[in-house]
């Protein structure tokens, strides 16, 4: 029983730390006032190009890198047509996604099939080795505890440092923002790549540790999830990550359940991690002082520097 | 002429300022200097260029021809970051402020410092020294219009500047307020500091300035020592011919209740709210009943009841026609007759992005009939929004501009005279002349006048004294959620105004004891 239930939280983390990558990179973005809709054609360039680069040099790290960087190089594509030409952040998002799938299909054509050994994981001398805390917190992937220091850090530069208050000012009000002399553009442009590299990661994650080979579309509307995420989270990084560990147990519990033949139909199961998504977030929308401090107001508005 | 402190070198110069906008010129040529030491008035109405020329100086916009020069060297302010660097700093008419953030943050980010403690006393510090309270850690969409310009003008003041530019900075404060900022802006001035002052509130510009630089039509048309000149005289200057003198209100005739409210109770609308208690007000037909009070007393509560944007607990509450209608929504408040004009033009009175048509098509569609089986009247509508245009005499390139493109005094000319001209039984106004010019301010006001006569009631809450002595019959004030008796506005003075903002009753012996001595 204590197998199972070890067994069942670790997976709950495996299915979470994807998301919690995608969702917190979406999530600096979006504090910046972009709405990049292009999450999952993101996550998708970063599973096959980290895939690739895992086959052909066996290297783990090298291949978070290549992941990381696919992200980046999609992201750049974005905010070359968001910010610098100004095309619509919804449409370019909506394409990116597109693009990214039929981009991944075509490079990782050769690749599906193929299987990694995955990630090692970083056990920790001493700790690793305790009973069941030690399977459970010690024994993990590099990217796993990576996912913790990404949310603590990105809390604590939104917060606590200058440039997250830039950013967050760029998010709220751009015309403000521009008059007070801020980059606006530049502050945009390094947001949307920093959430590209975090799409890209989380992508890795996926064909590198959570089904260590390459699928076509194998993220599976993970991109989607991040997005909804959020704005589960209200734009906040603590609540982002119980939010990313509540859908991902909910959505590996439910597995659970079908599994012990619960007598309720798997369509309904299935449907469970949307629904309770779907039920918080009405939850939350009553609060509305907590939307009004922390969603940024000029999501998604296109900036003209000279108006 | 003595305390003129003497001519020094222009600290700043602005020589044959151009700046062209497709199918108007702005600025036409303009010369301007300011010294330190000194308070220089920027005068002229609405669309006279005033905005365009102080936003070229902190490097907002760029100017098509002429050159700015600095302690007597030619500089390129090429962004507000440069003019902040050289000394330049602006309060703006429009607030610039990040409204998710806090007041501690949204200063942090203006001044290049970080939000920590150290910037919180110095907020402190400084508030309290100048008199404008602020609580560092609140929101600013808590805020009201009001403590949302302190925090603009504290941002200035932490900056230490050579040259502060305030645009219009007195429209929502106190007279008490007023004096303690002038008190601080001349402090400033013996400091070495020079001060360009756009206002259009000529006693100010008398009481306070040194020169004056008079702009109409994009060109400037004189300078003038603004202490040598009666404010008449500046008027005149600056509108091109004499303006009638303001005719205090005749007492009029009042007939029967048209709008009450009654033990009305409204709790805050979110933590930093004001709750309305015991609200009770009844304005008869041909009455214009003024609510004097500080921002952030209630105003923006009282107005979004009365309103119909939010709902009053109880039917009978507020009352129209003798109909109870507190549960009643906006349009349904509209359609009986209830018009209101909120205080915020941009986002709250107007959409910006609209047209004025289809502006005007929001609030008048039932009552001036601009729907046909349900679907837009564009025709019905543009025809509506050209009358109000031509009666108000809003500057605009047509019914088609949108309304994010009018000036302010502009867009307030159109969003009174949208409510006016659907003859409301009650017209519901709120800072009718916030940043309005003289002469717009005169033309809303007769229009107010008119409406009265006509039968109408109209309740005008505003933080505009003046405003408020001039035109309305009763006056009552609004302090922390409740409201003060009200008295004629022939038998109180200023001063006893003032003591009812401050939570005060007047004494009916002062009262009676003031009238005797003034008749």
């Amino acid at each position: 029983m204590n197998e199972i239930l070890i067994l069942t939280i670790l997976t709950i983390i495996t299915a979470a730390t994807p998301l919690v990558y995608a969702a917190i990179g979406e999530l600096v973005v979006e504090r910046a006032g972009v709405l990049n809709l292009g999450v999952e054609g993101m996550m998708l360039a970063g599973a096959v190009c980290s895939f690739a680069t895992a086959h052909h040099t066996g290297s783990g790290m090298a291949a978070i890198v290549a992941g990381m960087l696919a992200g980046m190089l999609m992201a750049l594509l974005f905010a070359f047509l968001t910010l610098s030409l100004q095309s619509s952040q919804v449409a370019t998002g909506l394409a990116l996604t597109i693009f990214g799938v039929g981009l991944s299909a075509l490079i990782g054509q050769s690749l599906v099939g193929i299987a990694f050994e995955g990630l090692p994981s970083l056990n920790i001398p001493m700790l690793s080795n305790l009973p069941v805390v030690g399977q459970l917190l010690f024994s993990h992937d590099i990217l796993v505890y990576g996912s913790f220091v990404l949310v603590a850090a990105v809390a604590w530069f939104l917060n606590r440092t200058r440039a997250g208050l830039v950013l967050r000012s760029v998010g709220d009000s751009h015309d403000a923002a521009h008059a007070l002399g801020l980059k606006v553009i530049r502050v945009r442009y390094c947001a949307t790549l920093f959430g590209g590299a975090c799409a890209g990661i989380g992508g890795s994650y996926l064909s590198l540790v959570y089904t260590p080979m390459w699928g076509e579309n194998m993220s599976a509307g993970r991109g989607w999830i991040a997005l909804a995420l959020v704005v589960f989270a209200v734009w906040q990084p603590g609540r982002l990550l119980l939010g990313a560990y509540l859908f991902g147990g909910i959505s590996i519990l439910q597995l659970h359940a079908q599994a012990l033949g619960i007598n309720v139909p798997s369509q309904l199961m299935s449907m469970l991690p949307y629904v309770t998504t779907i039920l918080v977030l009405v939850l939350i929308s009553r609060n509305r002082g907590r939307i009004r401090r922390n969603a940024p107001a000029s999501i998604g508005q296109p900036f003209h520097p000279t108006t | 002429m003595m305390d003129t402190p003497t001519k020094t070198p222009a600290l700043v110069e602005m020589v044959g300022i151009s700046k062209a906008y497709p199918g108007c010129l702005a600025n036409d040529s303009i010369d301007i200097s300011l010294s330190a030491g000194r308070v220089h008035a920027l005068l002229g109405e609405n669309g006279a260029g005033k905005s365009t020329l102080v936003k070229i100086l902190y490097g907002l916009l760029a100017q098509d021809s002429g050159s700015i020069h600095w302690q007597g060297k030619p500089v390129d302010i090429s962004s507000p970051a440069v003019a902040r660097e050289l000394g330049i700093a602006m309060v703006f008419q429009h607030f610039s402020l990040f409204e998710s953030l806090s007041v501690l943050e949204n200063i942090a980010l203006g001044m290049d410092a970080d939000a920590d403690s150290d910037l919180r006393n110095k907020i402190i510090t400084v508030s309290t020294r100048y008199g404008l309270p602020l609580d560092p850690d609140r929101s600013v969409f808590t805020l009201s219009v009001g403590e949302r310009q302190r925090i603009e003008i504290v941002r200035c003041l932490l900056q230490n500047p050579k040259v502060l530019i305030m645009d219009e900075p007195t429209s929502v404060l106190t007279p008490l307020e007023v004096n303690e900022l002038f008190a601080t802006l001349s402090r400033l001035a013996e400091e070495g500091m020079a001060i360009l002052y756009i206002s259009h509130k000529l006693e100010e510009i008398r009481k306070l300035c040194h020169d004056a630089t008079i702009l109409r039509g994009g060109r400037k048309v004189a300078t003038a020592d603004p202490r040598e000149e009666t404010a008449q005289g500046l008027a005149a200057l600056m509108m091109g011919s004499d303006i009638p003198k303001a005719v205090l209100r005749e007492q009029s005739k009042t007939g029967k209740t048209l709008f009450s409210l009654s033990q009305l109770n409204y709790p805050a609308l979110d933590q930093n709210g004001i709750s309305l208690q015991g609200i009770n007000l009844s304005i008869s037909a041909g009455e214009i009943v003024g609510i004097a009070g500080v921002a952030g007393n209630g105003q923006d509560e009282l107005m979004q009841v009365i309103a119909g944007e939010v709902l009053a607990h109880l039917d009978d509450a507020i009352s129209l026609h003798d109909s109870a209608i507190g549960r009643q929504g906006a349009g349904e408040r509209r359609k009986r007759g209830l018009c209101c004009v909120p205080e915020e033009r941009l986002g709250h009175a107007a959409v910006p992005t609209l047209s004025l048509t289809e502006n005007v098509f929001l609030t008048a569609h039932h009552r001036k009939a601009l729907r046909i089986a349900g679907l837009v009247s564009y025709r019905r509508s543009r025809k509506f929004a050209n009358e109000i245009i031509q009666r108000f005499n809003v500057q605009c390139n047509g019914p088609a501009s949108l309304a994010g493109s009018l000036s302010g005094g502009n867009l307030q000319k159109f969003i009174v005279g949208r409510e006016i001209l659907q003859a409301p039984n009650v017209l519901v106004v709120s800072q009718p002349t916030w940043g309005v010019d003289a002469g717009a301010a005169r033309a809303i006001h007769d229009a107010l006048r008119t409406l009265a006569d006509e039968g109408a009631a109209v309740l005008l809450v505003s933080q505009d004294l003046d405003e408020l002595m001039q035109i309305s019959d009763r006056i009552g004030a609004l302090c922390a959620g409740r409201l003060s008796n009200f008295h004629q506005t022939s038998r109180v003075t200023v001063q006893q105004v003032g003591l009812l903002m401050g939570g005060e009753s007047i004494d009916r012996q002062a009262l009676n004891a003031d009238s005797g001595a003034d008749a």
